[in-house]
């Protein structure tokens, strides 16, 4: 019977690719959730499009800067795309009561983060590189521009969404469904401490102590270096590097316990509405 | 001599101040096809939870094959599966997707043949490219019992397995887990109230109360020491006894 099966005893790729084979099958089979992912966006690049436009003509700071309201909007989509496209995977199990039945194949909680976090990058790269294309023939705007630094800024804000998500699941995991709407409400407690339209100079300076710990607020003051001054700041995309080591580490961490704590307490069996 | 599948030895498992599952042991043979036989809240399915690894006991313990279930239960879990009512598979995905995507997680081998060959088996392929949240109950159980044969488990487990069927659905499921049982000599430990179920199919039963398990024996031999008629006289007349004896401490 056993030469059925070719289970390998530790990491498999292929349990990672069966997880990200059934998100891309449940893409592929509502158009309505493949279009969110586009959707918003497109519509906050274009609402804040316009408002650049605007803002250019009434500004002389903003006329400085072209771009820089775009270029924000679509970076911090990067961030929230990244951390909701791990939580709305994770829910997907919650939601079909299907935890119990992953859990009993040979699947490893790490394979499982390690599909999250892939499926993650490819909705932020459905969502925002259409939108990010579109900012060209609207607005003469070409965020890839920035060039090698924006592949900085991405992958910061990427991972930072990456940690925030899997330390949503957790508590998702430890307090159920109840705590559901943490996955969409959650980030938008950093926005104003991230400095994402503005620079973190202008918060309060006790504030500023906050900002200056989380990743976002290094890349958004790092994209604002590049766009005024041309200058790619090395202190900011490392000190942004080095903190999301240690968000990533929280997470992934924080993630194991939680899941641990649902073995214990049978969360695993009783994870549906 | 037949080895052991299943060695379960002063099972625990304790909800805060409640004990769901109360220092319980049993050994199931290669092979077998045995029963936990309970109430509602006997604890059959925390048992069940915990060998599969998705509930850690309070205190005990579990091997499978040889193997502590605690310590290395992905040596173990490759060669097993399970089916619950308690669980359910993405509904969005058809029925050919869920079985691809279970296939890939067991590493089965030559995946497209196994799942078309489980189709023809469970007369499944009728709706294999249907959505599985559009299935009925009836349908649903077959393709949950499709997955738990994927990939060829040599112990499966099985919760309340025709619960919620019709009679028909339920003797069909019955006689299919004969059939795979005699098939590969595979073990079998399904978690049950369906005295007939457990009587027709199984050759050793584990009455479970309040997280104790009160009697054991083969179903012929339960209801010659009982003198009754079928299993589930067995079961009044023991869960009526423990009652008696909760009154009187």
């Amino acid at each position: 019977m056993t030469e059925r099966i070719a289970a390998e005893a530790g990491f498999s790729p292929g349990r990672v690719w069966a997880m990200m084979l059934r998100y891309l099958y449940l893409l592929r089979s509502s158009w309505p959730r493949a279009f969110e992912l586009v959707y918003w966006p497109t519509i906050q690049m274009i609402l804040w499009g316009f408002m650049t436009q605007f803002l250019q003509t009434n500004s002389s700071w903003i006329a400085q800067a072209f771009g820089v309201l775009l270029a924000a909007v679509l970076l911090w989509d990067v961030l929230f795309r990244g951390q909701l496209g791990i939580s709305v995977s994770f829910l997907e199990e919650m939601w079909s009561r299907n935890l119990g039945s992953l859990f009993v194949t040979p699947l490893r909680p790490y394979e499982w983060i390690l599909s999250l976090l892939a499926m993650s990058f490819l909705r932020v790269m459905i969502g925002v590189v259409p939108a990010a294309l579109l900012a060209i023939p609207l607005y003469h705007y070409s965020i890839f521009t920035l060039g090698l630094p924006l592949l900085a800024f991405f992958v910061n804000l990427l991972v930072m969404g990456w940690a925030l998500g899997l330390m949503i699941c957790a508590l998702i995991l430890r307090h159920g469904l109840g705590a559901e709407s943490m996955a969409w409400l959650a980030i938008f407690v950093l926005a104003p401490v991230s400095g994402i339209y503005y620079p973190v100079s202008v918060l309060p300076s006790w504030l500023q102590w906050v900002a200056w710990a989380l990743p976002s607020a290094h890349s958004f003051e790092g994209m604002r270096g590049v766009m005024f001054d041309g200058v790619f700041h090395l202190g900011h995309f490392l000190a942004a590097a080095a903190l999301n080591v240690v968000y990533l580490g929280v997470g992934v961490l924080t993630f194991l316990y939680a899941f641990r704590v649902a073995r214990v307490r049978g969360a695993l069996l009783q994870t549906g509405e | 001599m037949v080895s052991p599948a299943i060695e379960v030895a002063d099972l625990t498992k304790r909800f805060d101040r409640t004990v769901a599952v109360d220092g319980i042991g049993f050994t199931v043979f290669r092979g077998q096809t045995a029963a936990l036989l309970g109430g509602n809240g006997a604890g059959k399915t925390t048992t069940l939870s915990m060998l599969l690894g998705l509930l850690l006991p309070s205190a005990g313990k579990i091997r499978v094959f040889g193997e502590d279930m605690l310590r290395h239960r992905y040596r173990v879990l490759p060669r097993i599966n399970f089916s619950s009512p308690y669980v359910d598979l993405p509904h969005r995905l058809t029925t050919r997707q869920n079985l691809a995507v279970y296939g890939r997680l067991y590493g089965v081998r030559r995946l497209e043949e196994r799942i078309e060959a489980l189709a023809a088996d469970l007369q499944i392929g009728i709706f294999l490219d249907r959505p599985y949240g559009k299935l009925s109950a009836g349908q649903k159980t077959r393709v949950a019992l499709a997955k738990a044969l994927l990939n060829e488990p040599e112990l499966l487990l099985l919760d309340e397995p025709t619960a919620s069927l019709d009679p028909d659905t339920a003797d069909w499921v019955r006689t299919y887990l004969e059939t795979y049982r005699a098939r590969t000599g595979a073990t079998i430990l399904l978690a049950s109230h369906n005295m007939a179920e457990v009587e027709r199919l199984c050759s050793e039963v584990m009455m479970m109360r309040a997280g104790r398990i009160v009697d054991r024996g083969p179903p012929e031999e339960l209801i010659a020491r009982y003198s009754r008629t079928n299993l589930e006289e067995v079961f009044l007349a023991i869960a009526r006894r423990e009652e008696n004896l909760e009154v009187a401490e």
